[in-house]
């Protein structure tokens, strides 16, 4: 198996190659431009000229492709074009909100969907069953942003519980850390639960229609093992694969939740630097958003053989 | 006890007990006893960068006025007033300027501010503000040092406007940087934030895209007078100074009713009704100078290469319309505006106006357009949809455009890409455009010096070219004006041939508001936040 993981690493070199020079094209031919968003409205055509050529966006594609690919092959993502400061700086100061936020939603989504999936299986066809599915579906109908609104509404404006928006880093304290995460989390994680319960259910249902758990039953095994130790371990392999695909639903989320509840993270960070055309930034964090994906992937691969003994790398 | 001081509490022992965590931070800034010293203020954009000189954005012009001071600031009446300086000389033909720095100016480093440091500030700005500073720049003999308090222009041609290109307020400002700072190209962002203004930068807590912080300057020694505007004394009533970028208009609102922070520069009209209902919350006018909104036309493809066709617009065109879609129906916010001058501003004037007053005649813009020539061609509209004020006046226009009979062709964009493409003087079918909107600042609208959307120099001005030799006698004559009835008399013939060669068209003139929290007083109404002689209970 370590030798699969090393192959899979490497694997990931060519990947993210192409990955970089799709990215990079894509830019380069977007519409937009930074040095007319630096000189601002009163700047003459000479002037947004002028600050282009300081910033090198008038050299040839391949001359900027090449220096850029040079620098990320030496560890440097290059420089935002607006704040001067270390695309690497730049990400380290966003990367803890956005990784508290999507662990903190994996957890709450795993201890909540799971059980109901489970629990609309075994209840199949009753009321728990469509409650279950009803949830579910809100989940999937109701965007991120209606959902965040509502919660800083009730929980925040009304109950006065919560606050609004911000993130304190968890060397503050723990408290304020999950204070500001919680209702970031949960209205995240309602898209997620919603994917996880589903498929949880539907794999369920699957299994326990197995002749193995019909002679589990038999044998006199207890409702709650027959779920949780021979089912739900059985439905475990789709379950993790979905868990795996679901982080790209992650970030594309953790961009409107960190905007709706002002959290300093990299979804902000993105999208603020694809309105300004800020090249240096889209580049770093789509790279970064990348390599976590392949990474998430070859975990979930791994995983399956502590679910699956069958399975051999 | 509210159920969330209850949680808190429960949590901190719990906590506590447990040992071995950090301790809890409890108490929000809100609740902090120190928090009088704090203020957080929400900012209308990103603060992306600090150099006011390499862009011209407002919100870095903001944030710059905490940091650097300068040689002169206008007041509430638009005079410009010394500040940096003690006073100055002027010769009776205004060609030279000497000015004398007022005694015990020090930058952030503790460093005295010197001539020298003066004399590199002028220089790099001087080559980015193309209304005020080019000209200064191509008349200039000498900028010299006469001593280290004393520096002096030697110009080859009168310049009556000198105290007010030191002073202007609109973009760029001339902030005075130390030397080493200020040798920068002024075409490359400075490296360091060494202010000689009252507040100090955070460089270290500063997270571009969500918060910057300022810290009160010992050093700095405000002026006597009392503060109006960008003069006067300066004098700062917090320690320290947050701002919280907070993109979103629900999440801004939501922060301000719940006292996480203290005053929002820019609500959205739609929530004025709101914040207004809200206890603790105040809401009123923030800049009485407004905007202008535009509606931009490129002169150099047809049809609007012929006047007529401008005209066709013009005549057509309601203000009214674009108000509400911009503003709502707020009396408070908006009103018509026949002329290109902010009003209520000593070179108002509405001379020439009458186009835009009165019924609008669909028929008669008709009739101009098939006399300009126009045969149901393509009109190219860029609308920049992410912005709520040029897509409200987007939308009206492409309306008004099909009621006039043209072929309107209705292009969404980003803002950035709107940018990008309105520089392009192709052909409209070949990328290029016909018409573009967006909105001035009143501050800049109040003469002809910042106002660059006024300019008709053809191929050198802004963007669509418009070229009008009537204009330009007018605003030359502006420039060489010692007084105000001789200003007042050039802006009126301006006014007038900028409406009739229609260089633009004004689509209303439009105002924003301010929130804050009642325990916050001494805010003012200005075209940029005063954080000078605000308190907090």
């Amino acid at each position: 198996m370590f030798a699969y993981a090393i192959r899979r690493v490497l694997a990931t070199i060519p990947v993210m190659l192409v990955v970089a020079l799709f990215v990079f094209s894509l830019l380069y031919i977007a519409p937009g431009d930074p040095a007319a968003i630096i000189a601002g409205d009163q700047a003459t055509p000479a002037d947004v000229e002028r600050i282009r050529e300081s910033l090198g966006l008038d050299r040839p594609y391949l001359v900027r492709f090449g220096d850029w690919l040079w620098h990320i092959l030496h560890g440097d993502l290059g420089t935002s074009i607006f704040t001067n400061l270390p695309v690497t700086h730049m990400i380290a100061q966003r990367i803890e909100p956005t990784l508290s936020l999507m662990l903190l939603t994996i957890v709450f989504s795993i201890v909540v969907a799971i059980p109901l999936g489970v629990l609309a299986a075994w209840k199949h066809g009753t009321w728990i069953d469509r409650a279950v599915m009803v949830i579910s579906v809100l989940g999937f109908s109701v965007p991120v942003f209606v959902f965040g609104y509502l919660l800083a509404y009730v929980f925040a404006l009304t109950l006065d519980w919560l606050p609004v928006q911000g993130f304190t880093p968890i060397s503050d304290g723990v408290w304020p850390f999950l204070q500001g995460l919680i209702l970031p989390t949960v209205a995240l994680g309602l898209i997620y639960v919603a994917l996880l319960a589903r498929i949880t259910r539907a794999t369920m249902l699957d299994v326990l229609s197995q002749d193995y758990v019909r002679t589990a039953k038999a044998k006199g095994v207890g409702q709650r093992a027959v779920l949780f130790v021979h089912a739900l371990k059985n439905a475990a392999v789709p379950i993790i694969t979905v868990i795996g695909n679901g982080v790209a639903l992650l970030i594309g989320g953790a961009v409107v939740t960190e905007s709706v509840f002002a959290i300093p993270g990299l979804g902000r960070l993105t999208v603020d630097a694809i309105l300004r055309r800020d090249y240096p930034i889209i580049q770093g964090v789509v790279l970064l958003f990348s390599v976590t994906y392949v990474l998430v992937n070859l975990v979930v691969d791994l995983l399956y053989t502590v679910f699956d003994p069958r399975i051999r790398y | 006890m509210h159920r969330r001081d209850f949680l808190k509490t429960a949590t901190a022992g719990s906590l506590a007990a447990a040992g071995g965590l950090t301790a809890p931070r409890l108490a929000r800034a809100a609740d902090s006893p120190a928090s009088s010293k704090v203020l957080r203020f929400v900012p209308q954009a990103n603060l992306a960068n600090l150099d006011p000189i390499w862009t011209t954005q407002y919100v870095v012009r903001n944030g710059a006025l905490l940091i650097w001071d300068t040689l002169y600031g206008v007041n509430d009446k638009l005079e410009p007033q010394p500040q940096m300086v003690e006073g100055h000389e002027g010769s009776p033909d205004f060609k030279t300027w000497t000015f004398k720095l007022r005694d015990g100016l020090k930058f952030h480093d503790g460093a005295p501010v010197l001539s020298r440091d003066v004399i590199a500030s002028i220089n790099r700005w001087m080559v980015r503000d193309a209304p005020m500073g080019l000209p200064i720049k191509k008349r200039i003999d000498a900028l010299e040092a006469v001593d280290d308090r004393t520096f002096r222009f030697r110009l080859n041609q009168p310049y009556p406007k000198m105290l007010f290109a030191l002073g202007k307020s609109s973009t760029p400002c001339l902030f005075i940087m130390p030397e080493r700072v200020a040798q920068a190209d002024p075409f490359k962002q400075i490296s360091e934030y060494i202010g000689s203004g009252p507040m100090r930068f955070k460089r270290d807590e500063w997270v571009p895209g969500s918060a910057a912080a300022f810290e009160k300057f010992a050093g700095y020694v405000p002026r006597p007078e009392p503060a109006s505007w960008l003069s006067g004394g300066k004098r700062m009533y917090f320690d320290r100074i947050e701002w919280h970028i907070l993109p979103d208009a629900g999440t801004a609102s939501a922060a301000l009713q719940n006292g996480e922070v203290d005053w929002w520069e820019t609500p959205l009209p739609d929530l004025a009704p709101l914040l207004k209902r809200t206890p603790g919350l105040m809401v009123d006018i923030a800049d009485p100078l407004g905007n202008i909104g535009s509606f931009r036309i490129n002169h150099l493809y047809p049809p609007f290469s012929d006047v007529r066709a401008r005209r066709a617009v013009q005549i057509a065109l309601s203000q009214a319309d674009y108000m509400g879609a911009v503003v709502g129906e707020d009396p408070a916010l908006w009103k018509t505006l026949p002329g290109f001058f902010t009003p209520d501003t000593p070179l108002y004037t509405e001379n020439g106006g009458d186009p835009l007053e009165g019924k609008r005649d669909y028929d008669a813009a008709k009739r101009l357009l098939a006399e300009a020539g126009y045969k149901n061609e393509p009109i190219i509209l860029l609308v920049a949809t992410d912005v709520a004020i040029t897509k409200a006046q987007g939308d009206v226009t492409a309306d008004l455009l099909k009621r006039i009979g043209m072929n309107v062709q209705y292009t969404a964009l980003d803002w950035g890409t709107v940018g990008q493409r309105r520089a392009k003087k192709d052909p409209p079918a070949q990328g290029g455009w016909h018409i573009f909107h967006t909105w001035h600042a009143g501050a800049d609208c109040v003469n002809p010096a910042p106002y660059t959307a006024l300019d008709a120099s053809g191929d050198t001005a802004w963007f669509g070219w418009p070229k009008s030799d009537m204009v330009q006698e007018q605003i030359a004559a502006w420039f060489a004006a010692s007084d105000l009835a001789g200003e007042k008399a050039a802006v009126e013939k301006l006014n007038k041939a900028a409406m009739d060669d229609v260089v633009y068209i004004p689509t209303g003139f439009f105002k924003g508001y301010q929130a804050w929290r009642k325990n916050l007083t001494g805010i003012v109404k200005a075209p940029f936040p005063v954080f000078w002689d605000v308190k907090k209970a």
